[in-house]
């Protein structure tokens, strides 16, 4: 039987994202892609994929799976969800072997709106337009466009076995940083004045309910127009911030569409889209402008970051003690880890 | 000529400004600097996305940072070729008559017009693609008559079907991919603009021509049919 992860349950809006579509804005076709791309590249990089690789993004509605054909090793990355293998609670941040038949289920935790369940190898479905990532107002990518449902079966080919014991990836907590989330003013921040600029900057913004994988809705006091609030459509980036007639301020996250027609007062930069992603309805944000050169550097330390090894910490040193590992078959004939100080 | 503006949005998007207004020839500037910017194929640009008014350039600021990309395009600017004809005209069948022109009778109404005069007017010129957005094929059209420039509907309808032919705010458009629409639906065209199993997907370049032409209902399945079964229903028509 060939290798595949088997969806038991999803919620709505879990999806197969990757690093997104590239080269198709011209033709009115949306980038896609992880929400969060920090956090989608750790899961990749603690498994030895390629960074972008296709990988299960799970909304707060949670998914629960289970491996079939062979064990998979997986990784599971972003906010802080609640990870259970077969019933027993997992670290946050987290590679483990999925036996055939275990159930992994993984559900809204403490923090964060999105989390990825990386695989060893590959996800074997046909890209489309380049990529595998999903657009379900455009029934692109993915499995059939649309969200993941119980009974899909992904397959995988090139499984690899690199996890010999279930660990804690370090740093998994990439976006969990606090501070105002930095921004670029513009590209149209003249359409503001001043004052209004100032409110922008200094009012806490709460995200509203209305928020998806399209825009982050901003509830709070409206921000005046200078000069109208129509401009001719142009292009949008990932993480613009759009000001339509209401004054309440939309983040254009990744399944934004590729051109809009209002005006754009600043754009979160590229380092703290994850961590703007990861905030979920009814909490607050705040916003702080900073400048390119800023912006790069900070674009450049995340690189940096993902470019180093990513670290582990076996599991049996902290959330599990060594008789659950072996209960549950974390551990293939791993027993060394007994010899450890005994679990906390 | 009025000199470029250069804004960012963020450290991984330039937008290169030609002007504020929807406009033939500053579009065709947009296309040529598009054109020369691909040519020159600079290492660290990721894509392009030519609008009506404005090119905007994403690229990864840790390979080439922003003082550099700018000196590149400006290079780009100067060797670009703008060019007053459309690379193509297209010929594309289009059925206004029921049930296909769902919202024709409603939206000639408000514009006093006659729906037999609204389809005259929108078959009797040329309509330049001045670019793609909303979503995949989403073609905006420029050039049409003035007297078809309805405003954008209060409150949107429900999702038009496949490959609607629309107008609003002045312009018209073909799309695709049924969506809820602040357009009206004035007729279907048996094309597609947009086919994923077809190479090249997308049909119609930014720039080419669509002139429409009137077609029945029952043209309109005959010609769906073929369409559906892989043949080209729209024609490119020989230049004069």
């Amino acid at each position: 039987m060939t290798a595949a992860l088997v969806v038991l349950a999803a919620g709505p809006g879990v999806t197969l994202q990757d690093g997104g579509r590239r080269g198709f804005s011209r033709w009115g076709v949306t980038g896609c892609g992880a929400m969060d791309p920090l956090a989608f590249r750790l899961a990749n990089r603690a498994l030895g994929n390629a960074a972008e690789a296709a990988a299960i993004e799970v909304a707060a509605s949670g998914i629960e799976v289970t491996a079939e054909g062979c064990a998979l090793d997986v990784a599971i990355v972003g906010g802080d969800f609640d990870i259970r293998l077969d019933g027993r609670r997992l670290a946050k941040a987290v590679a483990l072997r999925l036996e055939p038949g275990a159930r992994l289920a993984i559900r809204a935790g403490g923090r964060g709106a999105w989390c990825y369940l990386a695989v060893a190898g590959a996800i074997d479905l046909p890209p489309v337009l380049g990529s595998y990532a999903t657009h379900t107002r455009s029934g692109l990518g993915g499995l059939d466009g649309r969200g993941l449902r119980p009974g899909d079966r992904l397959p995988v080919v090139g499984t690899r076995r690199v996890i010999e014991t279930a660990a804690a990836i370090d740093g998994g907590g990439l976006d969990a940083d606090g501070g105002p989330i930095r921004l670029v003013l513009g590209p149209q921040a003249d359409h503001f004045a001043e004052d209004q600029i100032a409110a922008f900057l200094t009012r806490d913004w709460r995200l509203s309910p209305r928020s998806d994988r399209m825009a982050y809705a901003l509830d709070g006091t409206p921000l005046v127009h200078a000069r109208g609030h129509d401009i001719v459509s142009d292009a949008v980036a990932h993480g613009a911030i759009q000001v339509p007639g209401s004054g309440l301020p939309f983040v254009l996250m990744a399944d934004r569409q590729p051109t809009g027609g209002y005006p754009k007062i600043a754009t979160v930069i590229g380092a703290d889209l994850g961590r703007m992603a990861q905030i979920r309805p009814g909490e607050t944000v705040r916003f702080r402008a900073v400048s390119l050169d800023e912006a790069v550097a900070a674009r450049r330390a995340v690189a940096e970051r993902l470019a180093r090894p990513v670290r582990t910490t076996p599991l049996v040193r902290t959330d599990l003690g060594a008789a659950d590992l072996l209960a549950v078959n974390l551990v293939s004939g791993v027993v060394a880890a007994e010899d450890g100080p005994p679990p906390t | 000529m009025v000199p470029l503006r250069f804004l960012d949005s963020g450290e991984a998007m330039l937008v290169v400004e030609f002007g504020s207004t929807i406009d033939a020839a500053l579009n065709e500037r947009v296309l040529a600097l598009d054109a020369a910017l691909t040519r020159a194929a600079i290492a660290g640009v990721v894509e392009t996305t030519p609008t009506f008014r404005s090119l905007a350039v994403h690229y990864e600021p840790l390979v080439i940072d922003r003082a550099r990309l700018i000196d590149r395009i400006l290079e780009a600017e100067r060797q670009a070729e703008v060019t007053a004809r459309p690379s193509r005209s297209w010929v594309f069948p289009c059925c206004y008559a029921a049930p296909h022109g769902e919202d024709l009778a409603e939206v000639a109404g408000r514009l006093s017009l006659t729906p037999e005069r609204l389809v005259e007017l929108h078959t009797g010129r040329p309509l330049r693609v001045h670019m793609y957005g909303f979503s995949p094929g989403f073609a905006y059209l420029g050039g049409l008559a003035p007297e078809l420039a309805a405003s954008r509907r209060a409150h949107p309808r429900p999702p038009h079907p496949a490959d609607a032919v629309m107008i609003a705010g002045g312009m018209s458009a073909i799309a695709p991919l049924p969506m809820p629409t602040g357009w009206w639906v004035i007729g279907r065209t048996p094309e597609k603009v947009f086919a994923l199993a077809r190479d090249p997907a997308f049909l119609v370049a930014v720039g080419d021509e669509i002139r429409f032409e009137a077609i029945d209902a029952d043209a309109f399945a005959m010609l769906a049919a073929r369409a559906a079964a892989g043949e080209p229903v729209a024609r490119v028509e020989d230049r004069r």
